[in-house]
């Protein structure tokens, strides 16, 4: 039963992936994403869709583009080249993933016990302490940096 | 879910997040408008997320007893916090630029040229 | 006593360093006398006690090995010393003559500045050095070190008056024509030691005369191999070009170096080897025609030559060829004898030119000179008698070793040595006519010189005076040793007296018996004593009437009242064959066209295609042509472009998953 509920959501995230990609419609761009984020997984949720693609809405909502563009339009060499790299890298991935022994994965121990969450919060604060600080400083500099780039006068 | 359900094999999950990462360089390859392709690299930066969880699902058994076993899920976290600075930065700067140049089509942005 | 040996070149090597030092300084010229014929004194010295002390043990060959040179591998040589009788009799005459010329020279080169007159003595001890080294060695990589270290010298002497260019020139031409030799001496090293695995002679040669058999044609190759460095070093055909421009030296040099020691290395050497000679009669052979025919034609070309030093040259050239067909015929120690007796008389008639040089103020041509018997008759007392002994008059030094010589190469002619008796027959013919000229031409240089009036020019002949007593006493000295030397090497078979011939009974135990398994008449180390007494008296005597009828000859065309005549009318007679000698047969020319223009147009090319075209251009200059022009291409991704630059991305990626794939 995990299989289908997988291959279900599998489907809603790539097609929905697809249009993220495709549509030409900014506001939808971003709202297929959230779709596409739901099908993946619950974090997901919370902070890409929750935070980061609402910032997205917010700047496309600001900037109020137009819809007319057609796709790859004015580089035709480009868009067929970077469409026939795109397929092999995928497919090399692809056949990597169809050539690896089909092992069965196991669910966590923690899993029945209360979540996942709590082993993963754990091992955030204790054994990778260091890289969790070091994303904090990071986020840190990303706001100020972003603070500052849009600190300029709005016309 | 409860732990009597069959497992799926983790190269399914892989095979997915292959998918979605072409489909994500498809739209940076494909896309001027910027915000669109920022959207594009989303998509990709999470089909890695998910290759990650697939791998950390896949050997989880076989670390179970070490700390070792939750790295995957841990680097996950990691990815999307970049991922998230990353897009502030970037939305300021495309902010910036449509201030520059009164659009935000990649394409016009080349003075940098030989 | 004998551990002192290495004092012997020490004491040399350290008067060399210490006159290099004063000549930075320009100290007196008195100190650099001091000390250059002072350390060479002191060698002497200690070589004679040393002799005196080897003396007085029965006769044996003594290795003083010092430290050990080269360890590589099997390969081991060491720096050592040896002291046996070719040794002995190699370094008494060596330290002698030296000495005496340095004395010499202390008089000769008094009107050198002072740096000039330390640096002179400086090379001067640096080659007793050298010299001492090449015939006291015990191996042949420490020969080749003395060997190497004279040439050196002799470069270094004869481009003495570097800053004329004829005279430096003369110094490369030596150091080059001697290199050519080099390389077989060099291969000669290198195949004995391939051969018989060690370079000593105390090894080498008492292994190959054991066992002739297995190494026959071994011996053959060293054997020529080492005649190739004989051959540039002892200016024998086709290498002796570099004599007589070596003349272009302090006339002390040319007594030294290029008349009584260094070019003599060359038959100390050939010698040295006999076994690996004798083992090849190819070899043998080789060096007997070699050294025969290069007595005959040098000495044809100091028929005709005007410059007192050219004629001298070219004898010494002759001689040295009479010592090589000395080897040739088996006669090892006639050929040793040959070169004490003629380091002695060429010695004293080349300070005698020199005295002769210095009394005319630098004339050196012949025919600007005469009569100079009444205003120095030190010299000309003693240069008669080295010409004397020269010519082989009976009981001269030159009469006993040249004779010896003659003699051995009548015999091995007649007993058919090696199967070649029909050369050696010719050689024989040929050294006699050598004989005859050799009479006439030192003749003519006497006569020339000495009798008749001066010819010179008019203030010249003002300041004609004998030389001062550092100059005429080692003439004397010389004189006197050319007249007595041969008293060591008295033919006893000819009075059917054993043991007479001193010389032979102490050099006998260099020429090692070889094993009879071999069984090769080779060994001609004793041919020589198969003549009959009614033979022997014979050549003897056919000897002396061609040095008397060379005198004779001499007499007629160049003294008294008809003086210079008959040359003059057969000058003319005979114009082509006079110019021929005259311009010595053209050989330098020859080699010039043949061999110096194809060098210099080798040269050339290296030069200008090589160098200039191929490294500086194409290479050096295209490579920063090419990253320019690299550069200006790549300046073409840049193209401003997000997009671009998201592809080539993505290409890596895909190159890079590629790889890894």
């Amino acid at each position: 039963m995990a299989a289908w509920v997988f291959l279900a959501a599998a489907a809603v995230a790539i097609v929905f992936a697809c249009l993220a990609v495709v549509v030409r419609n900014p506001v939808l761009n971003v709202l297929s994403l959230v779709i596409v984020f739901f099908a993946m997984a619950a974090i997901q949720v919370i902070v890409y869709s929750g935070a980061i693609l609402v910032l997205f809405l917010f700047v496309v909502m600001l900037l109020n583009l137009p819809r007319r563009r057609r796709l790859g339009k004015g580089r035709p060499l480009q868009a067929v080249a970077g469409i026939l790299l795109a397929a092999v890298l995928g497919g090399m991935v692809l056949a990597a993933a169809a050539i690896l022994p089909a092992e069965l994965g196991a669910v966590l121990p923690g899993a029945a016990a209360g979540g996942t969450a709590t082993p993963i919060g754990r091992a955030l604060i204790t054994s990778h302490l260091f890289v969790f600080e070091f994303i904090t400083l990071l986020l840190a500099a990303a706001i100020v940096g972003a603070v500052y780039l849009g600190e300029r006068e709005m016309r | 879910m409860n732990a009597e359900l069959v497992p799926i094999p983790h190269t399914w999950v892989l095979a997915l997040s292959a998918v979605l990462f072409a489909i994500g360089t498809l739209g940076v390859m494909l896309r001027r408008n910027a915000i669109a392709i920022f959207l594009s690299l989303e998509v990709m930066l999470n089909s890695a997320n998910l290759a990650f969880a697939a791998f950390a699902y896949r050997f989880a058994a076989a670390h179970v007893a070490a700390a070792a076993a939750l790295d995957g899920q841990i680097f996950i976290f990691f990815v999307i916090a970049v991922a998230a600075a990353e897009a502030t930065v970037g939305l300021a700067l495309f902010i910036a630029l449509y201030r520059l140049k009164e659009t935000i089509d990649v394409d016009r942005f080349n003075i940098l040229r030989w | 006593m004998l551990d002192a040996l290495w004092l012997i070149p020490a004491l040399c090597l350290a008067g060399a360093c210490a006159n290099l030092f004063l000549g930075t300084l320009r100290a007196p010229k008195a100190v650099v006398t001091v000390v250059g014929v002072g350390s060479v004194g002191a060698a002497t010295a200690v070589a004679y006690a040393i002799l005196w002390a080897y003396l007085q043990q029965p006769l044996a060959v003594v290795v003083k090995p010092y430290f050990t040179w080269i360890s590589a591998g099997d390969i081991t040589v060491n720096a050592s010393l040896q002291l046996d009788p070719l040794s002995a009799v190699m370094t008494a005459f060596v330290t002698v003559v030296g000495l005496l010329i340095h004395v010499y020279s202390v008089g000769y080169m008094h009107s050198e500045g002072n740096a000039g007159f330390a640096r002179y003595f400086a090379y001067l001890n640096l080659f007793m050095f050298a010299m001492l080294l090449l015939v006291l060695g015990s191996n042949l990589a420490v020969l080749f070190i003395g060997w190497e270290g004279v040439g050196l010298c002799s470069y270094l002497l004869i481009g003495y008056y570097y800053r004329q260019l004829w005279c430096a020139e003369a110094g490369m031409k030596a150091f080059v024509v001697n290199r050519i030799g080099d390389l077989g001496f060099l291969l000669a090293i290198f195949a004995t030691l391939a051969a018989f695995g060690s370079l000593e002679f105390e090894t080498v040669f008492p292994a190959a005369a054991a066992d002739p058999a297995s190494f026959g044609p071994e011996a053959t190759v060293i054997a020529l191999l080492l005649f190739v460095g004989a051959v540039g070093k002892s200016a024998q055909i086709p290498l002796y070009v570099w004599l007589p421009d070596a003349m272009a030296g302090p006339t002390p040099v040319s007594a030294l170096i290029h008349a009584a020691t260094m070019v003599t290395a060359g038959v100390y050497m050939v010698v040295r080897a006999n076994v690996l000679f004798r083992l090849s009669p190819t070899a043998m052979l080789t060096v007997a025609v070699v050294g025969g025919v290069t007595a005959l034609f040098a000495a044809t070309i100091g028929l005709a030559q005007n410059d007192i030093k050219k004629v001298l040259a070219y004898s010494t050239v002759s001689q040295l060829g009479y010592m090589f067909l000395a080897t040739g015929v088996g006669a090892w120690v006639a050929a040793i004898f040959h070169v004490v007796t003629h380091a002695f008389f060429k010695a004293c008639l080349f300070l005698g030119s020199g005295s002769v040089i210095h009394a005319c103020g630098g004339e050196q041509d012949m025919r600007r000179m005469g009569g100079l018997r009444k205003h120095m008759p030190t010299t000309y007392w003693t240069f008669l008698a080295a010409a004397l002994s020269i010519a082989g008059i009976p009981i001269f030094a030159g009469f006993f070793s040249k004779d010896e010589i003659l003699s051995r190469a009548y015999a091995a002619g007649a007993s058919d040595l090696n199967g070649f008796g029909d050369a050696y027959r010719v050689l024989w013919t040929l050294a006699l006519a050598a004989a005859l000229l050799t009479a006439f031409y030192m003749f003519r240089v006497l006569f020339t010189t000495f009798h008749g009036s001066f010819r010179g020019p008019e203030e010249a002949a003002h300041h004609l005076h004998e030389s001062p007593r550092s100059m005429t006493l080692p003439l004397v000295i010389l004189g006197i040793l050319s007249v007595v030397g041969g008293l060591v090497g008295l033919p006893g078979q000819l009075l059917h007296i054993e043991g007479l011939n001193l010389i032979d009974r102490f050099l006998q135990p260099v020429v090692i018996p070889l094993a009879e398994a071999g069984g090769h008449a080779a060994d001609a180390a004793h041919a020589g004593h198969g003549l009959s007494l009614a033979t022997e008296w014979g050549l003897v005597l056919g000897s002396v009437a061609a040095a008397v009828g060379g005198v004779l000859l001499a007499r007629r065309f160049y003294l008294g009242a008809g003086a210079f005549v008959l040359p003059k009318l057969l000058a003319e007679r005979l114009p082509l064959l006079h110019r021929v000698l005259l311009n010595r047969y053209w050989v330098d020319e020859l080699y010039a066209w043949l061999i110096v223009r194809p060098v210099r147009a080798l040269a050339g090319f290296c030069w200008r295609v090589v160098d200039e075209l191929a490294i500086d251009t194409l290479l050096v200059n295209g490579a920063a042509f090419g990253v320019e022009l690299a550069g200006d291409l790549a300046r073409f991704t840049t193209t401003g472009n997000l997009r671009n630059y998201a592809l080539m991305v993505l290409a890596a990626a895909v190159g890079i998953a590629a790889l890894l794939w």
